[in-house]
């Protein structure tokens, strides 16, 4: 005969549990007083600050590339934003390019075009296997530095000048009563939505679609010109010319934005390129079979039928690509690029030597940017949730 | 009425080939002529680059001079740098002898159909990594000792990569089951654990490795730099590796931990037994996955001052014994020829890893 357990209080689950999670909790209190109380006891010994009280202080060092008001004169806590920004711009550019890169690639791997599938499979295949340190270091040190200097500069007549100093555009300058023109091209898009909503409204009531193509072609096209006309056309471009020895005018990209946007663009659509395809192939294949029998052509049935399904596949880990491409730019400290852990963990951090504060800073910030991409992704998994779908 | 048609005549050939693959429309047509016309403008001037124009004879920075192509010569003076960094060039052999115990183990584990897999997988994460370590760096058996700021090159990426490895899955199956846990506050120690690494760049965690850490530990207590660094890639990619195993966890049906329960299984060894063993089978391309992130991301200890394959590239690229765009680019090309081969060798691994995995669902 089995001995009948007593119960007592150590064998139920319930005080087993808090137990245990009281033991864990007293476990790392004790380990974070112990790490709290050594590092007070080496700052002591250093002799090093602590506390916030530097973003207050003078900075003293420039920096190439500023998207906001930046001297020496200014504070450490200025150099912070023009870090950021710097992030920020770098990032914002390489996820465009690398979004339509990696849809170009992604669908072009699907195509029935043997030579083109072929290719995007060997693009796909090479970038994603090599280190995104590795392409950096590869295109800004043995490519953009190669380049001839500015007198002997690679040109696509005005429109692209390459050299060792950058990469130069034409940049577009704004006139008195530019505004007015832009003003009336989101309207006449506006207007342009509208009669669509309208046309679609019409179908479904009488079954039959109004023709829209001239109002459109209108709204968009027409109006605007016909302002920009009667405004007196209130934009110059402003053209890159060679000035003694360097470019002047136009839109410059220093060579380390052009070395980051270029590495991250590529690396990142071979990674979105996968994204894009898996989103496809999740389609049912009945769906496109339908929609060729109903004649659509080709093109018609990527767009309209395809796409959109798979666009609910695709973008949570889209979103995820593109905070770990905003988190990958912090390689551009690899190649000077201005950006936020290169100018407040790296060079501010050197000065300051205020390691803790700083690191904590740079940290928060790139979790704070994961924190709000997730929770917009959650949102729109949420909104977009297939519904009576199994 | 409809007519009688005979059946499509089945063409073949490599006429029709090109037609049903290359021509197969106007749209498809210009597309094959565009990529075409792509490598014939791409291709050429590369292959000249790489090959043709490239100086393959000499062994100084002379031979490369004025040349219009990649420098070889100076990856064949360079190599033993490339492979073994600083490392003393007597005791190179103790490198070659963990480089092959760890080639013949992981071939083992590879080649289909060869016995007693188990044994040396569990050989491979327990004992050779000790035997590696006191190879490496020696200080026993009369070994002289090699200082781990000596270790560099291919070496040193191979030991980044292969300590991150093994030490982050354990970490990340802790981790992942924490994550599960019925215990609230140890579930929400692991998600705000997993999320702070995730949620940061990589390069910030090596720097707090290398600048915070020693503030964290008592006076006079030293860590080794090398050491400081593999910590921090491991706890790392271990929260990556616990959104791996946590997948797996997910996938697994709730039957199994219920039959485990039924059966009279405690948490743990129901854990240990039914649970983990089918959940890292699920996810093991998932893992080898991870291997390739974690294998490409050693190389950010360039950044913080190692001199691993990466870093000794680069110092190459910028050593005035050889410095030239040239030769920075054939260093450029020869490493990235070495991660690339590493790397999609896992690749293929893995996929064949899933194609099996789903070999084994069909019915």
């Amino acid at each position: 005969m089995a001995e009948r357990l007593r119960h007592v209080w150590w064998r139920d689950t319930h005080w087993r549990s808090i137990l245990a999670q009281g033991l864990v909790l007293v476990a790392l209190a004790a380990i974070a007083a112990w790490l709290a109380h050594n590092a007070a006891d080496a700052l002591t010994r250093r002799h090093v600050a602590s506390g916030f009280g530097f973003l207050e202080h003078t900075a003293g060092f420039s920096i190439s590339q500023t998207l906001i008001d930046y001297s020496e004169e200014m504070s450490y806590g200025r150099t912070l934003w023009v870090g950021l920004l710097n992030t920020l711009l770098v990032s914002a550019i390489s996820i465009v390019l690398s979004t339509i890169l990696g849809f170009v690639i992604g669908i072009g791997r699907l195509s029935s075009n043997w030579l083109v599938a072929k290719l995007c499979t060997v693009y796909i295949e090479t970038l994603r296997n090599i280190p995104l340190l590795l392409q950096i270091l590869f295109w800004y040190f043995g490519v953009l530095a190669t380049l001839p200097v500015p007198r002997e500069s690679a040109t696509l007549g005005h429109w692209l000048v390459l050299n060792n100093r950058g990469v130069y555009v034409p940049e577009v300058m704004f006139q008195r009563g530019w505004q007015v023109v832009a003003f009336v091209s989101i309207l006449g898009i506006v207007g342009a939505a509208l009669v669509r909503r309208w046309a679609a409204r019409r179908q479904q009531l009488t079954g039959e679609r109004p023709a829209t193509w001239w109002a459109t072609l209108l709204l968009v096209v027409g109006l605007p010109i016909a302002t920009l006309l009667a405004m007196g056309v209130p934009f110059s471009l402003s053209l890159p010319e060679l000035a003694g020895f360097q470019y002047e005018g136009g839109l410059s990209i220093n060579p380390e934005l052009a070395g980051m946007t270029v590495a991250l663009s590529i690396y990142t659509a071979a990674y979105i390129a996968e994204i894009v395809r898996a989103g496809l192939l999740s389609v049912a294949r009945g769906q496109r079979e339908a929609a060729e029998a109903l004649g659509l052509t080709r093109g018609r049935v990527l767009r309209l039928v395809l796409i959109p399904q798979a666009m609910r596949v695709i973008i949570p880990p889209l979103a995820s690509e593109y905070l770990s491409l905003t988190k990958n730019s912090s390689l551009a400290i690899a190649i000077g690029y201005p950006d936020l852990v290169s100018v407040f963990a790296g060079t501010v951090l050197n000065q300051t030597g205020q390691a803790i504060e700083i690191l904590s800073i740079t940290m928060a910030i790139y979790l704070a940017l994961s924190l709000i991409t997730s929770g917009l992704m959650n949102w729109y998994n949420y909104a977009h949730r297939a519904e009576g779908i199994a | 009425m409809t007519a009688f048609r005979a059946p499509p005549k089945h063409h073949e050939g490599p006429v029709e080939w090109v037609r049903v693959h290359l021509f197969d429309g106007v749209f498809n047509s210009i597309l094959t002529l565009l990529v075409v016309a792509l490598l014939a403008w791409a291709i050429p001037p590369l292959a000249n680059w790489v090959f043709i124009d490239a100086v393959w004879h000499g062994s100084t920075r002379e031979a490369c001079e004025g040349a219009t192509g990649a420098c070889w010569p100076y990856i064949g003076a360079r190599i033993g740098q490339i492979v073994y960094g600083f490392y003393d060039f007597n005791e190179r052999w103790r490198a070659d002898v963990v480089f092959a115990f760890g080639a013949v183990g992981l071939a083992w584990l590879v080649i289909p159909g060869l016995p007693r897999k188990g044994w040396v997988g569990g050989i491979l994460l327990t004992v050779y990594p000790l035997v590696a370590f006191v190879l490496l760096s020696g200080g026993w058996f009369g070994l002289p000792i090699v200082s781990t700021e000596r270790w560099g090159g291919l070496l040193l990426t191979l030991v980044v990569a292969a300590v991150g490895i093994v030490a982050s899955l354990p970490v990340g199956v802790i981790l992942a089951l924490g994550r599960k846990s019925e215990l609230p506050v140890v579930r929400a120690l692991c998600v705000a654990f997993i999320e702070i690494w995730r949620g940061v760049p990589m390069i910030t965690v090596l720097f707090a490795a290398s600048s915070l850490l020693p503030l964290f530990l008592p006076d006079g207590l030293e860590f080794d730099k090398l050491l400081r660094a593999l910590i921090a890639i491991a706890l790392f990619n271990a929260a990556y590796m616990a959104e791996v195993v946590r997948a797996g966890l997910q996938a697994l049906p709730k039957g199994q931990t219920e039959g485990a329960a039924a059966l009279g299984l405690g948490y743990w060894r129901a854990t240990v037994f039914i649970v983990l063993p089918q959940a890292l089978r699920t996810v093991l391309p998932g893992i080898v996955n991870n291997m390739i992130s974690m294998f490409k991301d050693t190389s950010l200890v360039t950044i913080i001052g190692f001199f691993d394959l990466m870093g000794t590239i680069q110092a190459g690229a910028t050593d005035l014994e050889w410095a030239s765009p040239n030769v920075a680019v054939t260093g450029y090309i020869f490493a990235a020829l070495i991660y690339w081969a590493f790397c999609f060798s896992m690749s293929r691994y893995s996929a064949r890893l899933e194609e099996q995995l789903a070999e084994g669902e069909r019915r």
